[in-house]
């Protein structure tokens, strides 16, 4: 990220949180708003954040640790999500899970170099019944297998480089 | 309390009846043929956006004059996308059909709403008794049921207020909205209803005590927070039929005399959080919630808190905790939430199931509701029924039916002529319960006494293929993860278990392990302040009681009867039986561990194989060459020849 994304990040969040009270009840809310707008809390959100509701940085990390929705690294653009819930873990979660790492080279918690991809594995989306359960990009991936993650993830190279094929056209054309 | 006038309750309420009742006529004597497709998140998944948008395209291609209509979650979800065409013209009555992909739809639209052939094999069955279909209620998945809380799920559009009234909705509301608050409570403590988010508290008695404290500020909250992995059916009846939870929740604050509430829904479930904050808009604009209900002079505010996914938030105390803005860890009780509760005032925090049996207890009457389920717990239990089963999906039950009951009749047993193994109740707090306990009631006190518990409602069944130990090894390593921290046994007591249990499951297992694994179990019980660390050790402790000799087997033998553990088994190619040159499994290899012998059959290198099975599945059938075997000592060993 570079200091003009940040920037534009800082200036949203300020004008975003004159809407909030300045009550320590407005505090998930407003982590909430952040993460939804810029996919992320920054250091710098945290900071604004603690600032606003006039309370120590470390209690705002203290709470934005303590819960599973919160992400401290921007998310790639694909972000994949891998359903660890009971119905996807006895018919092999964790496979899929192992097989989305390895074929990106990245852990759970993890993105990409190129922020293409980024996984992360969650509790339970409750589509208990298509286990085993991947959601790229909010659409969920029902019965998955090992064979569908390559093809996935083949799909969104393939996408990629035509993307880049057209831009350099247009490019070229200009 | 002053009782509203109630010759304006009822007019007030007649207008918008009356409005509910017309839009509804309206729509039945539509021309043309009606389109009911189910679009709550599972349906989603399945691909029921696609369905919908290939209907339009069809109708509107062949231009028929046909109404398509989204609705809630029927609870079906082995047959989603779920499709009920109504063609009248057809003679035809209103039939239900399954796993309707884009392709199925354009073939109903030109088969049925065209020649009027309702294409048989893809029936599931009719919506009504008649001679020509067999109606659905003849199977055992809908017959079995006992609809109280689900009645209307899947049958109406949970974006339209009117749709709920017209199907009788809110009219409770009405009534009770004339009765003395306390009538209401004695009513529903008469009713015998216990809590639905796992303890089983009699709700009336809660909302009692509530009541005997300080009476300015009182909260109602309802608890949406499912955090078991493994259960949807808050979820899903938030998304389906949100207003007879809202209307569950406006009689419970007008009995408590409560003028605020809180429905608190986990974040990772978007569609609810929009289908809840929709109702409530709605509720708001036609009078039913916010100030002066109904002309009633009682005020009710409903805010939508998002739960940011803390497991420990389902706590009662936690969840107060966490809408204050705080780390959700919860404290000692007594003060109880209903004496001192959120930011100090009296709050009564009830399951969404428990807000949504309200209504009909209420307006059919304690008796009535006493007379289903069994004597100690009556009613109904909403189960999500998933795993290794025929017919999962959402079940609803009368209380006092046996396991057996319903996985094998209600859900059609285990697919795949496999054997039922065990049937994990309870989610993380609960526990897995053997064949033996098949007969076991399902209340309260059966399943406590039979070392699981009712949970919330999560049901996953596993058939032999499931490893015991690691299940308990799955299930303590979500609890330990989600243990907040605040209770040394709870956060050191489940990380030294799941220690334990994964050295087990890799082969590691010593002489005392198991010994060690009951000690520790009964000091996390003891040591620990909340539900979490108090039934975190259940999972073992089942398992242990009734799967012993699968864990011996772990310590002593390494092996893994099931074949679940990875690193106790192991895959290899008979090649009695591999067909030269075919080359399924190789392709499926996500590591390229499959390699060609001199021969030309195939052979596993152990050394890079991650055993996910794919060469498994994708062994052709007639071939059938692929093995697990368990301990990996008893692959044969296969070189794989020199390159070049």
């Amino acid at each position: 990220m570079d200091d003009k994304e940040v920037k534009a990040m800082r200036e949203d969040i300020r004008i975003q949180l004159e809407e909030f009270e300045k009550d320590r009840g407005r505090l998930v809310p407003i982590l909430q708003m952040i993460q939804q707008r810029h996919a992320y809390l920054d250091p710098c959100a945290i900071k604004l954040v603690a600032g606003h509701l006039g309370i120590p940085t470390c209690e705002v990390y203290g709470v934005a640790t303590f819960y599973n929705q919160f992400r401290f690294h921007p998310p790639g653009k694909h972000h994949i999500k891998v359903c660890l819930g009971t119905a996807c873990h006895v018919r092999g979660g964790d496979i899929i899970l192992e097989n989305f790492e390895r074929k990106l080279g990245i852990c759970d918690g993890e993105t990409t170099p190129d922020r293409e991809f980024s996984i992360e594995r969650v509790a339970c989306v409750g589509c208990c019944a298509l286990a085993p359960v991947a959601v790229v990009d909010e659409t969920v991936q029902g019965h998955m297998a090992p064979s569908k993650v390559e093809g996935l993830i083949l799909g969104f190279q393939i996408q990629k480089e035509k993307d880049d094929r057209e831009k350099q056209k247009s490019a070229a054309s200009q | 309390m002053r009782l509203p006038n109630s010759k304006n309750l009822n007019q007030d309420f007649n207008h918008i009846r009356d409005e509910a009742k017309r839009r509804q006529l309206s729509y039945r004597e539509a021309d043309g043929p009606r389109i009911q497709i189910g679009m709550a998140t599972c349906g989603i998944a399945s691909g029921a956006l696609e369905t919908k948008q290939a209907f339009e395209e069809i109708l509107a291609e062949r231009k028929i004059k046909g109404h398509i209509r989204t609705v809630g979650c029927i609870g079906h979800c082995y047959a989603e996308p779920v499709v009920i065409i109504d063609h009248p013209e057809s003679g035809f009555p209103p039939i239900f059909y399954h796993n309707v992909t884009p392709g199925k739809a354009r073939m109903l639209v030109k088969a049925f709403l065209e020649d009027g052939d309702p294409i048989f094999e893809h029936v599931l069955g009719a919506m009504s008794e008649n001679d020509l279909i067999p109606s659905v209620m003849d199977f055992p998945r809908f017959n079995q049921e006992k609809r109280i809380v689900l009645e209307k799920c899947g049958h109406i559009d949970p974006e339209d207020i009117y749709e709920y009234i017209a199907e009788g909705g809110y009219e409770t509301l009405v009534t009770a909205l004339r009765m003395e608050p306390d009538d209401i409570v004695e009513e529903v403590r008469n009713s015998g209803l216990r809590g639905r988010g796992g303890a089983g508290f009699p709700t009336g008695r809660k909302w009692k005590f509530a009541r005997t404290g300080e009476s300015s500020n009182r909260v109602i909250i309802c608890n949406a927070d499912e955090g078991d992995p493994g259960a949807y059916m808050d979820r899903t009846i938030l998304e389906s039929n949100p207003h007879q939870v809202l209307e569950g929740m406006i009689i419970g604050a007008y009995a408590l005399e409560a003028n605020k509430g809180i429905i608190y829904v986990r974040a990772e479930y978007p569609l609810a959080v929009k289908m809840v904050s929709r109702a409530i808009a709605q509720a708001e604009e036609l009078g039913i919630l916010g100030r002066n209900i109904l002309h009633s002079g009682f005020d009710l505010d409903i805010e939508v808190f998002q739960g940011s996914g803390a497991f420990v938030c389902g706590e009662e105390t936690a969840l107060i905790r966490s809408i204050e803005g705080c780390r959700g860890m919860p404290h000692f009780r007594p003060p109880y939430p209903v004496q001192k509760g959120l930011r100090g005032h009296p709050t009564v925090v009830n399951n969404v199931k428990t807000l949504a049996t309200i209504p009909p207890i209420l307006s059919q009457g304690a008796a009535w509701f006493r007379g289903i389920g069994t004597a100690s717990t009556p009613g109904t239990a909403v189960f999500s029924v998933v795993g290794d089963v025929v017919h999962a999906g959402l079940v609803e039950i009368p209380m006092g039916a046996t396991l057996r009951t319903l996985i094998f009749d209600t859900c059609g047993g285990i697919p795949n002529k496999r054997k039922f193994k065990a049937v994990q109740i309870g989610g993380p707090s609960g526990g897995c319960l053997p064949a033996e306990f098949l007969d076991t009631p399902i209340d309260f006190d059966s399943l406590t006494e039979a070392g699981a518990m009712m949970g919330s409602g999560g049901m996953v069944v596993m058939d032999e293929n499931a490893c015991m130990v690691d299940v308990s090894r799955y299930f303590l390593d979500f609890t330990q993860k989600e243990s907040c921290g605040k209770c040394t046994f709870c956060r050191i007591g489940t990380f030294q278990l799941l220690r334990i249990l994964e050295r087990i499951t890799k082969g590691e297992g010593r002489d005392g392990d198991l010994e060690q694994l009951m000690l520790l179990s009964e000091d996390i019980k003891k040591g620990s302040l909340c539900g979490l660390g108090k039934t975190a050790p259940n999972p073992v402790l089942t398992s242990l009681r009734y799967f012993r000799d699968e864990y011996e087997a772990h310590v002593i033998e390494k092996r893994c009867p099931a074949g679940m553990c990875r690193a106790l088994t192991a895959f290899y190619i008979d090649l009695e039986k591999c067909a030269r040159g075919c080359d399924a499994c190789v392709g499926s290899c996500p590591v390229e561990a499959i390699f060609t012998t001199r021969d030309r059959k195939k052979g596993v290198d152990q050394s890079l194989c991650v055993k996910c099975g794919e060469c498994m599945v994708a062994c052709p059938p007639e071939y059938d060459a692929v093995r697990k075997v368990s301990p990996p000592t008893l692959a044969p060993l296969v070189e794989r020849p020199n390159e070049g």
